[in-house]
Formats: C-alpha cells, structure tokens, sequence
C-alpha cells in the first residue's frame, strides 16, 4: 500500500517543477542579455515598435473577443438542436488542425490570388490578373486576427462543452425558460456568467497566444512592421549577431504586454460584471433576439468550418495541381508528381514528428493521471491549476531563447528527446484539460462501492476508473499528439534545426511560396491529429461495443 | 638561432612547401577522406525551394556512393538561423562537436562569422578540385562581397541578377532602371520586390544603386559616413516616386524569391526578378510558369556573386565537410547543377581547364527557352561592400519599415 502511494504523492510536485522549472530557468537566460548592451535603447530607437505593441495587442484582444463571443453564441443559441452536433463534428477535427496549416489555407482561399476570387472570375469579378488588393498581411492585422478566431474559436467551443456539465446548464435553461426568457437572454443571464467563471484560464491561454503566436503572424500577418513577437524571434536570428540584446528587450517588453492584456482584461471583467444583475432587474425576457443571434450563431459557425475546411481542401488540391494559373477556379492537370517526390522525406519527417508527439504525449498523460488520483486519495483538490496554464500565458518567445542556450550548456543539443522534453510543458496543460474534468466527474459513488467490497485504491484505479474513462483517456492522448505536432518555435530553438518536424517544415516552405509542397506538408500535418482523434473515437466504440451507457457518458451534457 | 639564421630556415621551408605541395596535399587529402568515411555531415541550407532541396539530396547520394559520406541537408527558413546556431554555441562554451557542420553561405553572413572567428579555415584552396575553379574569369568564387575569401569558404555555384516577364503581356521590356521606373508607374500594381532585410531584396535595391549612382565605383569601398546620405539621395527619390505603383501600393511586400516568383505564376505582378539565369526556365520546365515567360538584363549590366560552402570553428565533422565542399567542385556536380532541368545554377568552375569529357558535359547541356545565352548575359557587375547593405538596409526599415 504505501509502496504506491508514496511515489503517487511526488506525482504533483513532479508535475508542479516540470513546468516550472524550465519555465523559470528560460526566463532568466532570455531576460539576462536585456539588462546588458543596450538593449532597451536600440528597442527603443526601433520605429516600429508602437505599431508592433499595438499589433500584438490589438490582434489579441481583437480575436479573443471575437472568439469568446461567437463560442457564447453557438453554445448560447445553438445547443441541443441538430444544427449544433453537426457544426461540433465539424468543428471538433479542426481543434486538431496545426495552426500554421490553418493559416496556409486560410491564406490561399482569401487572396487576391485564392480561390474565392479564382471562383468568382472572371465571370462575375470581370479579374482576368488577380486584383490588386491588400487582403493577407494587411498592415492592421485583420487577416491575421480572422485566422485567429477561426482557429480559437472550436477550441474554446470545445473546452465549454467539456465543463459545461458543471455548470448544471440544462437546470439553469430550464429556470431560465420557465421564466419566459427568451433562449439567448436566457443563456447570457443564467448560465453565461457561470459558464465564464471555468473558461476564464482558457480565454487567457487564448489572449496570450493571440498576441504572441509567431508562426500564423508569419503567414497572415502584416510585416510593416510584424507584430512584436515576430520581430522579436527575427531579431534573435539576426546575421549581424549583435541583436540578441534587442531581441532580449523585446522579449521583456512582450511579457509585460500580456501582463497588461491580461490586467486589462480583468479590469474590464469587473466593469461588466454588474451589467448581468443590471440586465436581469430589467426584466426584459429578450425573446425577438432568439431568431438574428441564432441566425448569427449559425453564419459564423457554419463561415469558421467552411472557412477551414476550404482552406484544407485547397491545400489537398494544390498538392496534386499541375499547372494552375489565374483565374482558373481548378488546375489544368493533376499529378502525383509533388507527392512521389516528397514522400521519402516526408515520410521520415512524419515518423519524427509522431515519435516526438508520443513520447510528449504519454509522459504528460502518466504525470496527469498520477497527479489527479494523488489529488484523489487526498480528497482535496490541488493548487495546480494556475500553474498548468502558465506555458499557455507566457509567451514562448519569452523563454525558449533561453532554454536553448540551457540545453546546449547541459549538452542537449538538438536531439528528437530534446524537443519532445520541450513539449511536454507545452502538451501538458491540454492533456491536463482535456482529462481532469472527466477525470474529476467520474461518480466517486462506483469507488465507494468497490472499496465497500474490499477494492484496494490501486484496483479501483486500475480495474474500475482508468477502463471506464478510456474514451476520455484517448482523447487526451489525441489533443496532446496534435499540440505537440502543432509547435512551432519550441522545435526550431531546441532542434537546433536538426529535428525536423512537419511544423517547421511546413513553416519553413511558407517562406517559399511553393503551393504544392506546402499543400502537402500541411496535409500530413493535420494528418497526424486526424488519426489520433479518429482512433480516440473509435477505438472506445469496439471496447464498449456491448456498454452503450459508458459510451453515452462521455456525452453526458 | 638569430634573426637572419631564423630568416633563411623559414625561407627555405618556404620553398619546400611551394616545391612539394602536390604530394603532401594528396596524401593529406586520403587521411581527410578515411577520417570522412562513416561521417554524416549536416548541411545548414535554406530550404525554401523543393528544387534545391532535391539537388542536396543528389549530392547526398554522391558523397555516400562514392566516399561513404552521409549527408543531412537541414533546411533553414534563413541562413542566419545557423549562424546564430553557431554563436550561441560558442557562448555556450561549445568549441568541439558542434551541431553545424556546413554553412550555404555568403555575403553579410561570411562577413560575419568571418570577423567572429567562427569559421574554420583556410581549406577551400586545399581542395583536390580547387584548381578547376574559375578564379580568373569569375573573380566573384573568390571574392565575397568585397572581402576576400582566403579559402575560408569554397564556391558552389553562380548567380545573376535577371529579371523576368511574360512575353505574351509585355512585349517590349525596359532597359534601364530609368524605363522600368517609367513602367512601373505606368502600371501600377504589377511590380515588387521582397522585403529588405531579404537577400534579394536588397540586391534589387543594389541593382537600383547601379543604375541613379553618378559613379558607382563608390560601392567597391567601405560606406563613408560623410557622403553616405547625398550618395544613396537617388535611391530614396526613385523608391519614393515608385512606392505609391507598386504592387499593395508598398503597404506589403513578398518576403523573399519564391514568393516572388509565386506573384509571377500567379499573375499578380508582371516584371519580376531572380538571383538565378536558370530559374524561369526550370520553372517552365517543372509546369509552374507559362512557357510565354521569358528573362531580360539591363543594357549596363546586372550584379552577379557566387554562393559558397563553410565549415564552423567546432564543426563536429570537418573532414566530411571537406569531401562534401570537394565533391560540390566535380565537374560532373556542376554540370548536373547547370543544367535546368535540375536547378539551372551557373557554374564556378574554368571551363578550359576541364577534361575533354568533363566539358562535353558542358556542352550538351540544352539551356531552356528562357534563359540568356552567357554573351546575352551581359556584363556582370560586382557586389558592393558589405557594409552598403547594412546601412541600406536599416535605413530602408527606418524609412518605409512602418506602413503608411
């Protein structure tokens, strides 16, 4: 007995220093170069630094606002009808979607030179040349913020869903209903703000990468002047070796950036905090907004999953197009010719890829698991769930610089393990999310029985908790193997650009303007997630073929 | 041992190294090769372009079949990644075992790592195929931007500025940068080049140099803090004038070749421009451009430079990289890197110095529909200073880095 719990015990401060340690010990070998040579000075002397601080804070708050409301409103108004399970099996693969492949498609159908103008000429546009006009990388950042939003907003979707059990919504509707409120008033004024209060880490986690996302601002975003983390991650890589220092400052000032964001943010929670009970003493039952905000609901919805899914489509076709020039909506020939010659490298490129996803993956999964039954046997819950959060709130320009310099002093340079051991801060937290709600709803009241009839806390782990929680399990597994697919800067800076993943490939090509073989890098890139959530899907199906109920609860909301 | 006894000794040992260096570089050259043997090399190189891509794995399959070299090309979004690979180790501490061993490089990045002392060296003129380079007739394989290569680096192919334009829209291109100024504000929309601090980019901003400098021999000297500003005046006149009718209206830019290239195939601009003669025509050739597209040069002439291979200070495997740097310089390489169906790379070495079945394959090459004979190339003129594109590049940051 002790034998196991012992070990269980260390769980979360394993986890607890995993995070934290190379968190800590990146910051300081990235912030340490900003107090020598300068470096604030020649930040400073910068002339574009006003306009990037604005552009990292602005396509920041901009997408998450957007995000946050349009995932209120599928929820709000669109929960429980058909319409809604169709647009969460729409959206739920596109969580798995890598955010660089996500832009690469979102670029290709919005320019001046995509597929929507392609489609449209010259018939109804009169274009026989493409159009002269300024769509992707727009100096405001608008391209960049819509891929945000399309991006952020299945992840917040899905993350709702998932604690929207705990905020015992159908009750909430029901009171709300029964008070002849209409369906939306009724959402924002009872189960909203509830709702809220679990999504408030993830809606930072949305903010922060918002603001400091490297690899979409590349592809969408505007680069007179990039926003600050782009140009911060440009200066470190500078030629004339001497920008570390700026790049450093830049860093410095990043992190403040979203500190102020995120201080923002919570300054503007209180200002709306009494608009709820204001709105409710009005009494106002709000049912002609029902019709437009469901109809909005279903737009924006249905805009994001098409949005995506074209995007996707047209990178498969590329992959596959002959030659295709302007303004044929389709290529003249199709070929194998890009795939067969790709396939050798992106073959080894998709097996390291998958190698050090797994590895991420199954290590987050075991620390999660260890942690959250030693939180079990407790009996109370852990202080660790602001600390989960912080790799998604730190920028990761902020820290990475620095842990790359930490893994070439410890010797670590540039090996498959090496990134993996990166990952895992990164994959933790979502693996993390992803279990611990279904992890924490599993009726305590099985356990008690099982321990009534003699069951070791060992046995019921093993025997009754871990099998009745498979599906969620795989899950886990599958969001964590699509984070870790999905990273971008921690495999450039601790690859030391000798581990070459789909990521940094397909990021790498983007500079390149290849159509085709970036259609085909991204394809395997989302790929990859595709399978492992396919199989998290499935593979409970075969298991409880004959326990439809354990099926069942997975969906329980 | 006094000062003159000292002096005769180094004289005749002098004169010993100069009367025997064949032979001692052949047997060196057998030891470098053993030591290579079982190695594998990685081959810092910009990644960017499927083409290229494909010919470093070919000379990947060379080095293993003929000296049991394993070649790992590990492709940068930007040559500067390998750089800073490099100083971050060797503020690490790391001067043996280090990640690079081989660095595609030239220009700002040699400079650099040159005046760091991260680079390993002289090997270049050590190498057994070192005598067939054309160091005479393209006096840029030894000649960097200015800075003399002193064998710190070994070329590998060259490149001139050309531009590019579909024939069947445009049927008269300009010839000077005068007319495609004219043109462009003609046209508004259809002209851009890639953002400075990219390569190219600032190559056109050189080529614009060549062409409103009263005297360009100015360029072949360092910057001169105080003509610098009413030197470079011209340029920022002819930027100012054309900004407004260029493609975005100057609010974006491609960030660099490919990009560049991708605007032309997809008829978005319609005068474009490449570091490579080749190039269109093995775009045509793969099905990316329409064959209508054809190359053009300025009646004073275009700049031209070669790209080079270096080996870190702490590279863990120098003597793989040697052979690798060696192999690159064998005529049959070269041939196969000239020709457009692979990569339509201009090559570095004397072509009379060849064997007579070495430059047959030369001459069977077909160059492609819209490539320049080498007497339509026209003259090539040279890189200037190093330090010009520094200063150009950050005060083009300052002046139009900040969209309007």
């Amino acid at each position: 007995m002790s034998l196991t719990v012992r070990p269980l015990a260390l769980a979360p401060w394993a986890l607890g220093l995993g995070l934290a340690l190379p968190i800590a010990a990146g910051l300081a070998g990235t912030l340490a170069p900003a107090l020598t040579g300068g470096g604030f000075q020649s930040l400073v002397d910068w002339p574009g630094l006003p306009r990037a601080m604005a552009l990292s804070l602005g396509t920041g708050l901009v997408s998450t606002i957007l995000s946050l409301a349009i995932t209120a409103l599928l929820i709000g108004c669109l929960h429980d009808t058909r319409g809604f399970s169709m647009l969460r099996r729409a959206l739920s693969p596109l969580l798995s979607l890598p955010h660089a492949a996500a832009a690469l498609g979102l670029a290709f159908l919005i320019a001046p030179s995509g597929w929507i103008a392609r489609a449209l000429s010259p018939w109804a546009t009169g274009w026989t040349d493409p159009p002269d006009l300024l769509i992707l990388n727009d100096p405001m950042g608008l391209a960049l913020t819509a891929g945000l939003v399309t991006k952020e907003v299945p992840f917040l979707l899905l993350i709702a869903l998932s604690v929207l059990p705990q905020t015992d919504a159908p009750r909430r509707a029901e009171i709300a209903a029964g008070l002849g409120y209409g369906r939306a008033m009724g959402f924002a004024l009872a189960t909203f703000p509830a709702l809220y209060r679990s999504l408030r880490l993830p809606v930072f986690a949305v903010l922060a990468y918002g603001m400091t996302n490297v690899d979409m601002a590349l592809i969408l975003g505007p680069s007179l002047p990039p926003p600050l983390a782009v140009q911060v991650a440009d200066w470190m890589a500078d030629p004339r070796l001497a920008r570390l220092p700026t790049a450093a400052a830049g860093a410095v000032v990043q992190l403040a950036l979203v500190v102020a964001a995120i201080a923002l943010w919570l300054g503007a929670e209180r200002l709306a905090a009494p608009l709820v009970p204001g709105l409710a003493l009005r009494g106002w039952r709000g049912r002609v907004l029902d019709a437009p905000m469901a109809a909005l609901a279903r737009a924006s919805g249905l805009t994001i999953a098409l949005g995506l899914g074209a995007g996707m489509a047209g990178l498969t076709l590329w992959s596959f197009a002959g030659l295709w020039p302007f303004p044929a909506a389709l290529p003249d020939s199709l070929t194998l010719k890009t795939w067969a010659k790709a396939a050798p490298d992106l073959t080894a490129t998709s097996l390291t890829t998958l190698a050090i996803a797994l590895a991420a993956s199954l290590a987050a999964l075991a620390l999660t698991l260890a942690t959250l039954e030693a939180e079990t046997r407790r009996g109370r819950p852990l202080r660790l769930e602001g600390l989960i959060y912080l790799p998604l709130i730190l920028p990761q320009i902020a820290f990475l610089p620095g842990l790359q310099v930490l893994a070439l002093v410890l010797g670590a340079k540039g090996s498959a393990a090496t990134v993996a051991a990166a990952h895992l801060v990164f994959v933790l937290p979502y693996v993390w999310l992803s279990l611990a709600p279904a992890f924490r709803a599993w009726d305590d009241r099985i356990g008690l029985t099982a321990a009534a009839m003699g069951a070791s806390p060992g046995r019921i782990f093993w025997r009754l908790r871990l099998p009745m929680l498979l599906a969620p399990l795989l899950t886990a597994l599958a969001v964590g193997i699509a984070v870790s697919v999905g990273q971008y800067l921690p495999s450039l800076m601790l690859g030391g650009g000798r581990v070459e993943t789909l990521t940094t490939e397909a990021v790498a090509l983007a500079s390149g303007g290849n159509r085709r073989l970036i259609g085909a890098v991204a394809l395997m890139q989302m790929a990859l997630p595709a399978l492992g959530f396919g199989l998290a899907v499935a593979l409970p199906r075969l298991a409880f073929a004959n326990r439809r109920a354990l099926l069942a609860e997975r969906r329980a909301p | 041992m006094n000062r003159r006894a000292f002096g005769k000794t180094a004289l005749s040992s002098l004169a010993l190294m100069a009367a025997a260096p064949r032979l001692a570089l052949a047997a060196d050259w057998d030891a470098v090769l053993a030591e290579a043997r079982g190695q594998t090399v990685y081959w810092h190189a910009w990644g960017g372009d499927t083409k290229i891509n494909d010919f470093i794995a070919f000379i990947g399959a060379e080095a293993k079949a003929r000296h049991g070299v394993t070649l790992e090309h590990v492709k940068l979004a930007s040559t500067a990644d390998a750089v800073a690979r490099v100083l971050a180790e060797r503020d690490a501490g790391q001067t043996t075992g280090g990640a690079v061993d081989l660095i595609w490089i030239n220009g700002e990045n040699f400079a650099a790592m040159k005046a760091e002392g991260l680079l390993h060296g002289p090997f270049a003129t050590d190498l057994p195929n070192w005598p067939l380079v054309d160091t005479q007739g393209k006096p840029a394989t030894v000649t960097d931007f200015t800075l003399p290569t002193e064998g710190f680096e070994s070329p590998w192919a060259m490149a001139q500025f050309v531009f590019e334009y579909d024939s069947a829209k445009l049927p008269a291109p300009p010839r000077s940068i005068a007319e495609l100024a004219a043109w462009i504000l003609a046209n508004p929309g259809r002209f851009t080049y890639p953002q400075p601090p990219d390569y190219l980019g600032l190559t056109f901003l050189k080529q614009v140099l060549y062409g409103v400098l009263p005297d360009a021999a100015i360029l072949q000297a360092p910057v001169d803090a105080a003509t610098y500003d009413t030197a470079v005046a011209p340029l920022w006149a002819l930027l100012d004038a054309i900004h407004p009718a260029l493609w975005r209206e100057a609010k974006a830019f491609p960030e660099n070749e490919p990009a560049l290239g991708q605007l032309l195939a997809d008829g978005e601009t319609l005068i474009s421009f490449a570091f490579n003669p080749g190039r269109a025509s093995a775009e045509i050739a793969a099905g990316h451009l329409p064959d209508t597209v054809r190359t053009f040069v300025l009646d004073g002439g275009t700049i031209g430079n070669a790209s080079f291979v270096a080996i870190p200070f702490n590279a863990a495997h120098q003597a793989g990289a040697q052979v690798i740097a060696n192999l690159i310089l064998d005529p049959a390489i070269q041939a196969a890197a000239q020709d457009p169906a692979t990569l339509g790379f201009q090559t570095v070495l004397n072509l009379a110095a060849l064997a007579p079945e070495d430059r047959a394959r030369f001459d069977a090459l077909q160059l492609g529909l819209a490539t320049l004979s080498p007497a339509d190339l026209g003259p090539v003129l040279l890189e200037p200073h190093a330090s010009w594109m520094g200063k150009v590049a950050e005060d083009w940051a300052g002046r139009y880095g900040v969209a309007p």
